[in-house]
Order: C-alpha cells, then structure tokens, then sequence
C-alpha cells in the first residue's frame, strides 16, 4: 500500500504526462486554440452565417489575453494552495491539542 | 492488487485509442461570441436559469446548515478557475481546457455548480473574450447543468453500488467533463444542422472533432479531482460528513 503523498505524486505525475505527451510525440500539430477552427467548421456547413454579436472587449494583444489566462489561473491556484495548508495546519494543531489534553481519542470524528 | 494497475492501463489504453486517431482539426472550446443564432441564445439562456435559481437556493441552505463548508464552497470554485485557464495540448495537435466542475458537483451538488461554473464563464466572457454573453446561456447550460449533473449522478451510483471511492470520483469527474463538450456539439449541431443529413451529420461532426481533443484532458481532470478528494478526506473529514460525501463509508 502506497502512502497517499505517494499515490497523490504518481496521480499528479500522470496528469503532467498527459498534458506533455502530445507536444512530444504528435509531429506537425499547431496547438492552435479553438476559435478561428469553429467558425471554419460552422461556414463549411452554413456559409451565410455571420456572427452577430461581438465580444464587448477583447484584450488588446495576445500578451494581455496570456496575462489575464495567468491570473486566473493564479488566483485559483492562490486559494486552493491557501486552503491546502489551511487545512493541513488545522488537522495538525487539533491533533497536538488532543494530545496535550491527554485524552486518548482514538475514535474517528464521527458520532457527533 | 488490481487498484495498482487500474490507472496505467486506463492511460495505456487512451493513448492508444488517440495514436489511432490522429491529427483530426479541434477547437474544443466554448462556443464564441456571436456564433449562436439568436433564438438558441435565448432558449439556452431560458434553460440554465431555473438551474440558477435553484443553485442559489441550494447554496444558501448548505451554507446556513453548515457554516462551515464555506472554505470548501471557496475551494470549489477556485478548482474550476485555475482548470478552466489551463489550456492544455492534446492528442489532436489543438488546445484545450477542462472545466473543473466536477468536485463542486460531488461536494455540493450540481445546481450548486451551476452558480460557480456561470460565474467562471463570465469572467472569462468579459475580460478574456473566451465564450461570450450572448452564448453566456448555451456554454453554462453545456458546462455548469449537463457536466455536474452528470458528474453528481454518477458519484451517487458509485457510492450506492459500494464502487471504491476513486473510481466513483474518477468517472463522475472524466465524465462530467467529456459530457460538457458532448453537450457543445449537440448545441452547435441543432444550431447548425448539415445541409444533407442534418442535426445528425452535423453532431457527428461536431462530436468527432470534440471527444478525441476532450478525453485526455477530462482523465487530467479525473486524477486532479482523485487527489482532491483524497486530500479532503484525510484534512477534512468532518465537512464531508456534514456534505454526506463520507457518510455511508464510515458509518457502513
């Protein structure tokens, strides 16, 4: 039995896997994003089509589309990261204080 | 035994599915601004909202019955957040992104998620003119309704049917998420039907250029959410009682 820091590596090892096993072993791909692809595929089925809403803002240049990607991804990764060692700090001083206490509670939370 | 080699084989056998299928043209994406014609936008938009209503009203009484899961609501929408930026490759030699709704749907349910996933695609709508407002109804009924319904559905089963945890959690998150762009083809292709063949033809389009970039995202998205959920249990055992997520395991 693998301990869960183990198992959560290895998980996490498979997902870095996934994400770079096509950038090493699909040749000629472009790893274009999405949207100019879609509206070839919707004027090859309608080609009277025309989009008749646009973005109310789009960011100025690649460089600030990339800078607003990366602060959203920041700012969640932010949290998850402060919520990770929040929890981990509050298991840890619960436990300390249950041991000071020296009350041998061995049970599991439940039956409250 | 058989749980050590459930995962590389799981893996072994996408990558073989996609070197089968290789090079295909993909934008798995939301659908853009302005590329629904108006009266989709609007049935969509009719279609997502009683899931938001019901999703405010189903946050607001997990909150109040259970204040402390605010830092979990928190964790949850943050998850969709950082995953809906990641545009990752695929298989396909195009880019995408997963959604990252699943854990909130195991945790708080899915209209809950239909609340956080609306509020991810608006911010994304707005300042990164990624998806769009006028699609704003179409993209949170594929991401935010059909993905975590059908993530919690399946969580729910896993649970019923004694599954062990990761793999109830594996499907329910892999799924929701596949099922989410499944979602975009069929709306793209009731909005588009081909010229000979149909809504039909069209989803069979749509849906062959979607699922293929989606899978090796959405079994990103199934690992992630496994060790989620396997770091919850171990730091935070007493919320996921209170959310029922734990229950029937430790009391069974």
């Amino acid at each position: 039995m693998m301990s869960s820091t183990a198992k959560n590596t290895v998980l996490i090892l498979l997902v870095v896997a996934l994400a770079f096993f096509p950038l090493v072993f699909i040749k000629g791909g472009q790893f274009a994003g999405a949207d100019d692809r879609a509206e070839k595929a919707i004027t090859s089925i309608d080609p009277n089509y025309h989009p008749w809403f646009k973005n109310i803002w789009e960011p100025p240049s690649g460089e600030v589309e990339t800078f607003l990607f990366a602060l959203q991804a920041a700012l969640g990764a932010g949290f998850v990261g402060y919520f990770l060692g929040y929890a981990r700090g509050r298991k840890k001083r619960e436990s300390a204080e249950q041991s000071v206490a020296g009350v041998s509670r061995q049970k599991p939370v439940a039956g409250n | 035994m058989s749980k050590k080699f459930a995962f590389p084989l799981l893996v072994a056998a996408g990558v073989v599915y996609f070197l089968l299928f290789p090079q295909q043209n993909a934008y798995a994406m939301h659908i853009m601004e302005g590329f629904l014609p108006l009266k989709w936008c609007i049935f969509w938009y009719a279609v997502m909202i009683p899931f938001l209503v019901a999703g405010l009203i189903s946050i607001n009484k997990t909150v109040q019955a259970n204040p402390g899961v605010k830092m979990l609501l928190g964790l949850s929408g943050a998850f969709a957040f950082v995953l809906s930026a990641m545009k990752i490759p695929s298989v396909t030699g195009s880019c995408s992104h997963p959604t990252g709704v699943g854990l909130g749907a195991i945790l708080f349910g899915p209209t809950a998620m239909t609340v956080l996933g609306c509020i991810v695609l608006i911010f994304q709508a707005l300042l990164l003119a990624h998806g769009g407002i006028s699609t704003l109804g179409a993209n949170t009924v594929s991401m935010a309704v059909v993905g975590p319904l059908v993530s919690y559905a399946l969580f729910k089963a896993g649970q019923k049917t004694g599954a062990p945890r990761w793999l109830s959690v594996f499907l329910a998150a892999t799924l929701g998420d596949l099922m989410t762009y499944v979602t975009t083809s069929l709306q793209l292709a009731l909005a588009f039907p081909a010229p000979t063949g149909g809504v039909a033809a069209s989803m069979a389009k749509f849906m062959g250029i979607f699922a293929v970039t989606q899978v090796p995202l959405a079994v990103s998205e199934g690992l992630l959410t496994i060790v989620i959920i396997n770091f919850l249990a171990s730091y935070n055992r007493r919320e996921l009682e209170e959310l029922s997520v734990l229950t029937r395991e430790v009391r069974a």
